[in-house]
C-alpha cells in the first residue's frame, strides 16, 4: 500500500492543490481559509491544524491510518449488474460512473478491508463521499452484505463509515431496497454477537442514515458532520423558515440523544481499538508499541495473521 | 362532483356535455336528448378506456395522488371487522399520519398499519398529507412487536409521498425511526404483507413495505424520490418530472419485473378512484392470497423467507 501513501496520494493532491495554489503545497482550509502544507494537513489526517475543521479523507487514506502499519488487504465486492433500470438524465448513467471512476480511481463509492487495529482484527468499510456523493446503489449494499459475511466469518467486529447524500437515484428502486438489503447485513452481525460501529462522517444523510448508518451498536460521528434524513434546504422549503446554527450537526444530534459519542479523527483510532477490544472481552491494547507504516510494510503479511494474544509481544522497535 | 386530472380534460368536457343535456330535459320535458347523450356518453367511455390503455408513469404518479383514491381508512372500514386503533409511540406522541391496530380479517385476528392521506382539507392537515413522523414509525414498531408476541399476522398499507421533512421530526430522529421500522419488519417472526395502495414514497414507504409479499395496485407508484425532486437534481429543473417518472422506473408493471412487487393488483378501468368498491374488493382477494401464501410458515421460516427476498433483490435488471 505504500506506493499510494507515497506517490499516487501527493500526485492526486498535487494536481487538486495545483488549480488554486501555485507551487501545489498549499490547501486552503475550506472553514477558516488558513492555507495548510499539505504534507501537513494530511499527516493530520485532513483535519485544519489551524481550527480543526474536519475535511474529506478517501476511504484509502483513512484505511492506511486506521489499520495498524497502514497494512490492510482490499476485501473483493461482488459486481452488481451494470445500469439495471438504463437510467438516462442528462447523461447516461454508465457514462457518470466512468467519469466517477475515472476521477476517483475507485470501482464505486465503497471500500471494505481486512485488517488490525491495535492488534485486534476487524473488518472496515468506508464510504467515499467523493464517489457520486457517496451514493448508496447496489454495489454500496453489495459491499455491506459482503463486509458482515467477512465479519460472521473471521468472527470480528465490523468498523463502518458513512458518508453519503443518500441512495443513488440512477437506481431507482433498487437503490432504495438496499436500506432493507443493508438492515439484513446488519441483523447478522447481530446474531453472531458481533460488534457493529458507525463512524459517520460528513455528510451523512438520506435513505443512508435511514438504514445502516442509525443501527450501530455504538453511533460515533466525526465533529461538525452533517447527519440527517431530510437536508436543510429541503426542511427550509416545507416550514418556511430559517433553522438554527448547528441543526443536524454531529453536536446537535449528541445533545438529542441520537450518537454515543462525537470525536475527533485524530482520536478516532485509539477510541476504536478501545470499544471492539472491550466489546469482543479482549484485554486492554498495549499502546505505543506499534511501528509506522514505513517501518512495518515488509512484515505486513505477518502482522496481518498474528493472533489475539499478540499484544504481550515486545514492543518491535 | 369528479375530480379530473389535467390528461383527463377531454373527458371532463364530453362527461360535461352529457350531463348539461340531461339537466336540460330534466327542466324541459319535451325534449328528446337520451339518443345524443348515450352517443356522448358511448364517446367518453372509449376515450377513458383510450387514456388509460397505456398510462406514461407520470401519469400513474397522478392517479396514484388521485384526491378521490381510496385510503387506507377506506380499506380498514370494508375490510376488516372489530378495527381497534391503538395509539401512540410510548415514547413522546401519537402520530395521525400513521392508523394502526388491532382487527380480523376474514375472521382472523391481524394487525393492520397505514399511511392515512386524508380526504378534506381539515383530515388532510390532521394526517399531515400521509407524512409520518417518528412517532409514527415507533407506532408501528410497537405494533408489529405486539403482533410478533401474539402471533397475529400484520398488514400494511402504504400510501405516502414520504417522511416528514420537518425541523421536529429531525430533532426526535426520523432517520432512526425509519432504520428501526424496517429492521423490526425484518425480525417479526409471524407473516407480513403489504400493499402499496397509492405513493410509495422512498423510506417512508420502506419502512412498512419490508414485507414477505409486496402487492401494488395496478396505477400505484413506489420510488426512491418524487419525480419531481428528481428532476429538480438530476435535471436542475422541477418541471422535468415527466422525464424523471419514466427514467426511474417506478410504475407496478416495471417493479413486478424487478421482482419488488410479487403481484400487481388490477384497477377497474379509469383508476381505483372512478369504482373504490370494486378496487377494494380485489385488494381483499389479493391480501388473502398474499396470507394463504405463507399459511403454515414458522416464525424462522418467515423471517429467512424475507432476508432471502430481499438479498436476492436487484439480481435482475429490466433487461433481463
Amino acid at each position: 500500500m505504500n506506493w499510494i501513501a507515497n506517490y499516487v496520494r501527493p500526485r492526486i493532491n498535487s494536481i487538486f492543490s495545483r488549480r488554486e495554489v501555485p507551487e501545489n503545497l498549499w490547501t486552503k482550509c475550506d472553514e477558516c481559509g488558513t492555507m495548510l502544507f499539505h504534507r501537513e494537513l494530511s499527516d493530520n489526517l485532513n483535519v485544519c491544524t489551524n481550527c480543526s475543521h474536519h475535511m474529506a479523507i478517501t476511504p484509502r487514506e483513512r484505511f492506511t491510518a486506521l489499520f495498524d502499519a497502514g497494512n490492510f488487504a482490499e476485501v473483493t465486492v461482488p459486481d452488481p449488474i451494470a445500469d439495471p433500470l438504463q437510467f438516462r438524465d442528462q447523461k447516461k448513467y454508465p457514462d457518470r460512473m466512468r467519469a466517477a471512476q475515472k476521477s476517483t480511481g475507485e470501482k464505486d463509492a465503497m471500500l471494505v478491508a481486512l485488517g488490525e487495529i491495535g492488534q485486534t482484527p476487524i473488518v472496515a468499510a468506508a464510504q467515499d463521499f467523493s464517489f457520486m456523493g457517496g451514493s448508496m446503489g447496489m454495489y454500496v449494499g453489495n459491499a455491506i452484505v459482503k463486509a458482515a459475511q467477512e465479519a460472521v466469518r473471521l468472527k470480528r467486529p465490523l468498523i463502518l463509515f458513512s458518508a453519503a447524500g443518500g441512495a443513488r437515484m440512477q437506481e431507482g428502486i433498487l437503490s432504495l431496497m438496499q436500506m432493507p438489503r443493508s438492515t439484513v447485513a446488519i441483523q447478522m452481525l447481530r446474531e453472531a454477537n458481533l460488534p457493529y460501529i458507525v463512524v459517520l462522517t460528513h455528510p451523512t444523510t438520506g435513505g443512508v442514515t435511514a438504514s445502516y448508518a442509525m443501527l450501530g451498536d455504538v453511533q460515533i460521528a466525526e465533529p461538525n458532520a452533517l447527519i440527517c434524513f431530510a437536508g436543510p434546504r429541503v426542511i427550509e422549503q416545507t416550514i418556511r423558515e430559517k433553522l438554527p446554527e448547528g441543526f443536524q450537526r454531529a453536536e446537535y444530534l449528541l445533545e438529542h440523544g441520537m450518537l454515543d459519542r462525537v470525536t475527533d479523527r485524530n482520536d478516532m483510532r485509539d477510541e476504536l481499538i478501545s470499544i471492539t477490544r472491550m466489546l469482543m472481552l479482549l484485554p486492554p491494547p498495549v499502546k505505543g508499541h506499534l511501528t509506522g507504516p514505513e517501518e512495518a510494510a515488509p512484515n505486513a503479511i505477518e502482522v496481518a495473521k498474528a493472533p489475539a494474544k499478540a499484544d504481550k509481544q515486545p514492543a518491535k522497535k | 362532483m369528479t375530480h379530473y386530472l389535467d390528461f383527463e380534460k377531454p373527458l371532463a368536457e364530453i362527461e360535461g356535455k352529457a350531463e348539461e343535456l340531461r339537466a336540460m330535459a330534466r327542466v324541459s320535458e319535451e325534449m328528446d336528448i337520451e339518443a345524443e347523450a348515450a352517443a356522448l356518453d358511448h364517446k367518453a367511455a372509449a376515450l377513458l378506456k383510450d387514456l388509460y390503455k397505456k398510462l406514461s408513469p407520470w401519469r400513474k404518479c397522478q392517479v396514484a395522488r388521485h384526491p378521490d383514491r381510496p385510503h387506507c381508512s377506506d380499506y380498514i372500514d370494508a375490510l376488516f371487522q372489530e378495527y381497534t386503533p391503538l395509539a401512540g409511540d410510548r415514547k413522546f406522541s401519537e402520530d395521525e399520519a400513521v392508523l394502526g391496530g388491532l382487527a380480523r380479517f376474514n375472521d382472523r385476528p391481524v394487525m393492520v398499519i397505514g399511511h392515512e392521506k386524508g380526504n378534506d382539507t381539515s383530515s388532510r392537515i390532521q394526517r399531515n398529507f400521509g407524512m409520518a413522523r417518528p412517532e409514527g414509525y415507533r407506532k408501528a414498531v410497537r405494533l408489529m412487536e405486539m403482533a410478533d408476541r401474539f402471533g397475529l399476522p400484520v398488514i400494511t398499507l402504504v400510501d405516502t409521498p414520504g417522511a416528514y421533512p420537518g425541523k421536529g421530526a429531525e430533532e426526535r430522529g426520523q432517520s432512526e425511526a425509519i432504520a428501526r421500522a424496517t429492521e423490526t419488519c425484518l425480525q417479526i417472526g409471524v407473516p407480513l404483507v403489504s400493499v402499496i395502495i397509492g405513493e410509495g414514497g422512498s423510506g417512508g414507504a420502506v419502512a412498512f413495505a419490508t414485507a414477505n409479499r409486496v402487492a401494488m395496485l395496478e396505477h400505484s407508484v413506489y420510488s426512491v424520490i418524487s419525480p419531481e425532486g428528481c428532476a429538480s437534481i438530476l435535471w436542475k429543473n422541477a418541471d422535468k418530472m415527466r422525464e424523471a417518472a419514466e427514467a426511474l422506473r417506478l410504475t407496478a408493471q416495471d417493479l413486478l419485473k424487478l421482482g419488488v412487487a410479487d403481484r400487481v393488483i388490477p384497477e377497474p378501468l379509469g383508476g381505483a378512484h372512478r369504482d373504490r368498491e370494486a378496487t377494494i374488493a380485489s385488494v381483499s382477494d389479493c391480501l388473502t392470497k398474499m396470507l394463504g401464501d405463507l399459511d403454515g410458515l414458522k416464525p424462522k421460516a418467515l423471517i429467512k423467507d424475507r432476508r432471502d427476498k430481499f438479498l436476492a433483490l436487484g439480481s435482475k435488471g429490466l433487461a433481463a
